[in-house]
């Protein structure tokens, strides 16, 4: 055989394998395996993934009872969203008055508390508000709308940011449209961020904050109001108005919440990195809100 | 700046010691990019040369709707997707959302206009007569058609990098549709997104250089096919 041609012929073999290769790759089974019976939609907020509680929970649910988590995680509002569709199973959600709304329309069934921690009011270190030190909620937000400093909101309808809106409503003050008040329309950590930035104040759960903390310029200036209690409840998506609800999945999800175990990683969480756990378990009792 | 140069860094880190999870989420990013563009080259490729070699009432109004898609914003696409695949929703029964199926479907819908919009444009600026030349020389319309994509086929390249460098890079989509789940659907866009919320900024940064250094490698393979064709 000539050399040319063999060549030629060794070229094209190696096309072949070339192209081979590269269908199996793409084509291979694992890219298209999809949902079963065994998993479990679970939407919720992303301060609870954003802090690793997570990524502590579920490899040991998963292990334990063989369903497979898909953690979708989102603002509360788009969370609670998507059980009032039928489009999640279960959820962990922050934002009591909306979650009652949900259990009110009957699309909830065993709301249950699992954990809770508070919120805080952080702004810069020179603190323009003189807010420093306040434990009533409702003062600090008063002082700064008078000092007519800069206030940065989530404005995404997260629980964070139901929340404040319930503290300017109880004020009775309207801070839509004010020149001071911003609306980011951005998750926790990106609203902590442009807070920092601009100088400005804001609400924000305890655990974005402590894992944002090093790269702010931001300090907690009020804590520890009742008012600003931040509960976690599970809420089991009704299986019976929505019929491809995963009821049994979303059941031993929530049990696994509130078992021994469970309970037991949450009220310890966050105090190898933070100095202090970053939530609280249901046996401590508080004033409750919304329930 | 520091923290770029930890990114970096961090980058290399994780890529020499071959971290399995960084190594999934790059792989899996790899593979719902590229069947997506696979998808979209079979579909872009395809419709694209049926318009530009026919003519039909209405042809500049068509062109003009594919060329408005080469830029549909993703996160537009990841929306309609999830409406579509919703559990109630009318796709509802393939049970898709939220697996790499879904993204792959997200990022095609995405890709097919680019990669056809640049297939019309690549086979309209052929020469006219070639058309006539190869009919004349006896070639079947089968054959014309695949002698004129073969003509083509150094801008039909270009639109395969551009509709490929559109998903791998896209975060909208993947996000609503994929929901970045852990070991599932985690892609390198949605997990910079992710550790950037986590205040994880150096991993974050590492993660987008991988991404840059997949696209780039893809790209490398891509123009070398391309230029040797070309120097031929």
């Amino acid at each position: 055989m000539p050399n040319s041609l063999r060549q030629t012929k060794k070229r094209v073999c190696w096309r072949w394998i070339g192209a081979f290769c590269f269908l199996m790759f793409f084509l291979s089974p694992s890219t298209f395996v999809s949902a079963d019976q065994r998993s479990v939609i679970l939407a919720t907020t992303t301060s609870l993934q954003d802090c690793g509680l997570l990524d502590l929970l579920i490899p040991i649910f998963q292990r334990r009872t063989g369903y497979f988590v898909k953690t979708i995680a989102v603002g509360s509002g788009q969370a609670i969203a998507m059980g009032r569709k039928g489009e999640a199973d279960v959820l962990l959600v922050h934002s009591p008055e909306d979650e009652n709304q949900l259990m009110r329309e009957g699309n909830g069934v065993n709301r249950r508390r699992v954990m809770e921690n508070d919120f805080m009011i952080v702004g810069p270190m020179e603190d323009p508000a003189n807010i420093q030190g306040m434990r009533s909620a409702r003062d600090a937000f008063r002082k700064i709308a008078l000092s007519s400093w800069l206030f940065l909101s989530r404005g995404d309808h997260s629980g964070t940011h139901a929340k404040e809106k319930m503290v300017w409503s109880l004020l009775r003050i309207n801070p839509e449209g004010e020149k001071w008040y911003q609306q980011t329309g951005l998750g926790m950590g990106e609203t902590l961020n442009v807070a920092s930035e601009k100088r400005g104040y804001t609400l924000t759960d305890l655990g974005t904050y402590l894992a944002l903390k090093k790269n702010l310029r931001l300090k907690v200036l009020a804590q520890g109001d009742p008012l600003l209690l931040n509960p976690y409840h599970v809420i089991e998506i009704n299986p019976i108005k929505w019929r491809k609800v995963n009821a049994a999945g979303s059941r031993a999800f929530s049990e696994f919440l509130l078992s021994k175990d469970a309970q037991e990683i949450i009220k310890t969480f966050g105090a190898n990195r933070f100095g202090s756990p970053l939530f609280t378990d249901t046996g401590k009792k508080r004033e409750i809100l919304g329930r | 700046m520091d923290l770029i140069f930890q990114g970096i860094k961090k980058a290399f880190y994780l890529l020499v010691t071959f971290d399995p999870e960084v190594m999934g989420i790059t792989l899996l990013s790899l593979r719902v990019s590229g069947t997506a563009t696979l998808i979209s080259l079979l579909l872009g490729i395809s419709t694209g040369t049926l318009i530009a070699l026919t003519q039909f009432p209405g042809k500049r109004f068509v062109v003009s709707l594919v060329n408005t898609g080469m830029g549909l914003p993703p996160v537009v696409v990841g929306l309609l997707v999830t409406i579509f695949l919703w559990r109630n929703g009318p796709l509802g029964f393939l049970g898709i959302l939220y697996t790499p199926m879904a993204m792959i479907l997200a990022q095609a819908v995405i890709a097919t206009p680019i990669i056809m919009g640049i297939t019309v444009a690549a086979i309209q600026q052929l020469p006219n007569k070639l058309r006539l030349q190869i009919l004349a020389l006896g070639a079947t319309r089968v054959q014309m058609v695949w002698i004129l994509i073969k003509e083509a086929r150094l801008p039909l390249l270009a639109g395969v990098m551009a509709g490929f460098g559109g998903v791998v890079s896209e975060v909208g989509a993947s996000i609503m549709v994929g929901g970045n789940i852990k070991g599932y659907t985690r892609v390198l866009t949605t997990a910079t997104v992710m550790e950037t919320s986590r205040g994880n900024f150096d991993v974050a940064i590492a993660l987008g250089v991988i991404l840059l250094m997949l696209a780039y490698t893809v790209n490398l393979i891509l123009t070398t096919i391309q230029q040797k064709e070309k120097n031929r």
